[in-house]
């Protein structure tokens, strides 16, 4: 009897490090790095490209996806990542962050090079909650969700209601691409790998600013299993962070 | 015009056009007076010469822009007034702990908080202790004349370089603002290539490179400190002063930036009146002369530190002459115009020829 022949239909791209991540089970980020390395791999970038690290559960996005990076201050990401591609017009600029980062601290930052049309790409993984630091109330938590400093749940009334990015860059004419994805099932996955890839090619064409927002679940810190932290997503995040593409001049562009 | 023409300008119209000489090719920076020539004048002359000039959003944006743009080895610097060093402490931390090269310039005004945009020497501990959390040390030169305004941003860029770490030239409203006559000259030294070794420019066929300040394994933030520590002593290698008619002085008048020229002129009207009177102006802050007063204090010299504030270098030289003696102080408050007639005073007093 002779073995079937072994066909492989599915592997690590080669801008993805050989390495185990930090992240905890059932976390989100080794999704949103492993679509980042994919997109610079079928772009043939990764020789060219230059990444911005962040601060939170997403700064080591460096030990995963290989060339050459820098690491921000918390928040200041896009102001970083402006520095260099203005030193560097000829490189591949991008970021990786995550909620507190970047619509938070980093708030004025993320808007105003977005506002600039700084010709960048900006990955923002939105799991309503602080990781790295223990699951502290963020910008995009959502309403009565319960964070170790809104132990009685977000209040719209004492914390405001939860920024929604995606729409908030869809509004600045310096965006080129502003689109919010998920990566709670394989369809949404490939959704965004799709956004993912668009944000880059309004970079590589001139047009301006890039920024996909990725819902992403935080089991750790939700005190929820992985399958049910990844239910929330779509259960609670989705209707309140519609999916969507908020502004996109690729096509007017002809591009 | 030709290069080494001289031309009347403002100190900080010298900071620019000495930007422009040395190859800076980035400028970012946020408006705030006493300063404003400066990012005026170089949104005009750094898109003319090849270079970007970006207008941030505040000096945290400024600062972390400079960030990025030197870490890509490019000659990039923000200017900015004491308020703007403020925010931008982020970023000089980042860019110590990094070992991120740029130039700062800081034409600093009376404070704290809003203070006033009149000459202060106030932020002295600020640029000379590091200024940012985690005990990290920056370069600082101190210009005194429109001149050195564009000689030490010259050679901030190649200090900047050479080691490897952010620059501050600590002027103030005066040096700001004061026309003189400049002479315009190319770079002493010639640009330092090595940057090639280290900087970020896509990892191409080498192996990629990472640029940060976090050091979580055991032992690693000691070791990197330890560095740090090191090459902030080698910078004593680059430490250096004006000395004027110290050789025979009884009474050596320490003052630096402004106050440090209008000192030299009340030290010659000292000087002038039979009184045995030296200067010495720290051009370099940290590194200090500490050497230099150090010996001159065991030839029995006596010492008097004139600056526009409370007290900040007398400090450092107090520590630098501890074997030997203490310096008299003299502080000007930020916001006062002194002339040389009124530091003569203070420098006749020190000699007991006034009481």
């Amino acid at each position: 009897m002779t073995q079937p022949a072994e066909k492989l239909v599915f592997a690590a791209p080669a801008t993805l490090t050989p390495r185990l991540t930090h992240f905890c089970p059932g976390c989100h980020h080794g999704i949103g790095i492993r679509l980042v390395a994919e997109v610079l791999a079928e772009f043939g970038c990764i020789k060219e490209s230059i990444g911005v690290a962040s601060v939170g559960c997403s700064v080591f996005a460096y030990n995963y996806i290989d060339g050459d990076w820098l690491e921000a201050a918390h928040g200041r990401a896009c102001a970083t990542a402006t520095g260099v591609k203005r030193a560097r017009p000829d490189r591949i600029v991008y970021t990786y962050q995550g909620d507190g980062d970047l619509a938070a601290i980093g708030f004025n930052e993320s808007m105003q090079a977005a506002n600039r049309g700084e010709k960048i790409t900006v990955i923002f993984v939105n799991n309503t909650i602080y990781g790295m630091t223990g699951g502290q109330m963020a910008p995009t938590s959502l309403e009565g969700q319960v964070t170790t400093t809104s132990p009685r749940g977000r209040n719209p009334q004492n914390e405001g209601l939860p920024l929604k990015m995606a729409e908030l860059m869809g509004m600045l004419p310096g965006v080129a691409y502003s689109a919010r994805c998920a990566l709670d099932s394989v369809a949404h996955i490939n959704a965004a790998r799709k956004a993912v890839r668009k944000a880059f090619q309004v970079q590589f064409d001139r047009l301006g600013f890039g920024f996909v927002e990725l819902l992403s679940s935080c089991p750790t810190n939700w005190h929820m299993t992985p399958l049910d932290a990844n239910r929330r997503v779509g259960e609670e995040m989705i209707p309140y962070f519609p999916l969507g593409v908020y502004r996109d001049i690729s096509e007017k562009a002809g591009a | 015009m030709s290069a080494d023409e001289r031309i009347l300008i403002k100190g900080n119209e010298a900071v620019a056009y000495a930007a422009v000489s040395a190859g800076c090719k980035c400028f970012f920076g946020y408006p705030i007076t006493p300063q404003n020539e400066i990012p005026e004048l170089l949104s005009r002359l750094l898109p003319e010469n090849g270079g970007q000039f970006v207008q941030a959003e505040s000096e945290v944006g400024s600062a972390n822009m400079l960030l990025g743009a030197g870490a890509c080895g490019v000659r990039a610097m923000t200017s900015t007034s004491g308020p703007g060093i403020d925010l931008m402490q982020e970023g000089i931390s980042y860019m110590v702990g990094s070992e991120i090269p740029a130039v700062i310039v800081n034409m600093s005004r009376g404070g704290p908080g809003l203070g006033s945009i009149d000459a202060s020497q106030g932020d002295y501990f600020q640029a000379t202790r590091g200024g940012s959390h985690g005990a990290g040390r920056t370069f600082v030169l101190a210009p005194s004349t429109c001149q050195e305004c564009y000689d030490m941003v010259q050679e901030a860029f190649d200090l900047a370089f050479k080691y490897r770490t952010p620059v501050l030239v600590l002027g103030d409203a005066i040096v700001g603002q004061i026309k003189e006559p400049v002479l315009r000259h190319p770079p002493v030294r010639q640009p330092d290539d090595k940057a090639s070794a280290w900087c970020l420019e896509g990892m191409g066929e080498r192996a990629p490179r990472l640029l940060k300040s976090v050091y979580l394994d055991d032992g690693a933030l000691a070791a990197r400190n330890e560095m740090l520590e090191a090459k902030y002593k080698a910078m004593r290698a680059d430490v250096r002063s004006e000395c004027v008619d110290v050789d025979d002085a009884e009474l050596v008048v320490v003052a630096f930036g402004s106050m440090g020229r209008i000192a030299r002129s009340a030290v010659q009207m000292a000087r002038a009146a039979g009184h045995k009177v030296g200067l010495v102006r720290p051009q370099t802050l940290f590194p200090f002369p500490s050497d230099l007063l150090d010996s001159l204090a065991a030839q029995g010299k006596r010492f008097l530190v004139i600056e526009q504030n409370a007290g900040q270098m007398v400090d450092d030289v107090r520590l630098a002459i501890r074997h030997h003696g203490d310096a008299d102080f003299y502080g000007v408050m930020p916001g006062i115009f002194v002339d040389a007639e009124e530091l003569l005073t203070p420098i006749l007093n020190c000699l007991g020829g006034v009481k």
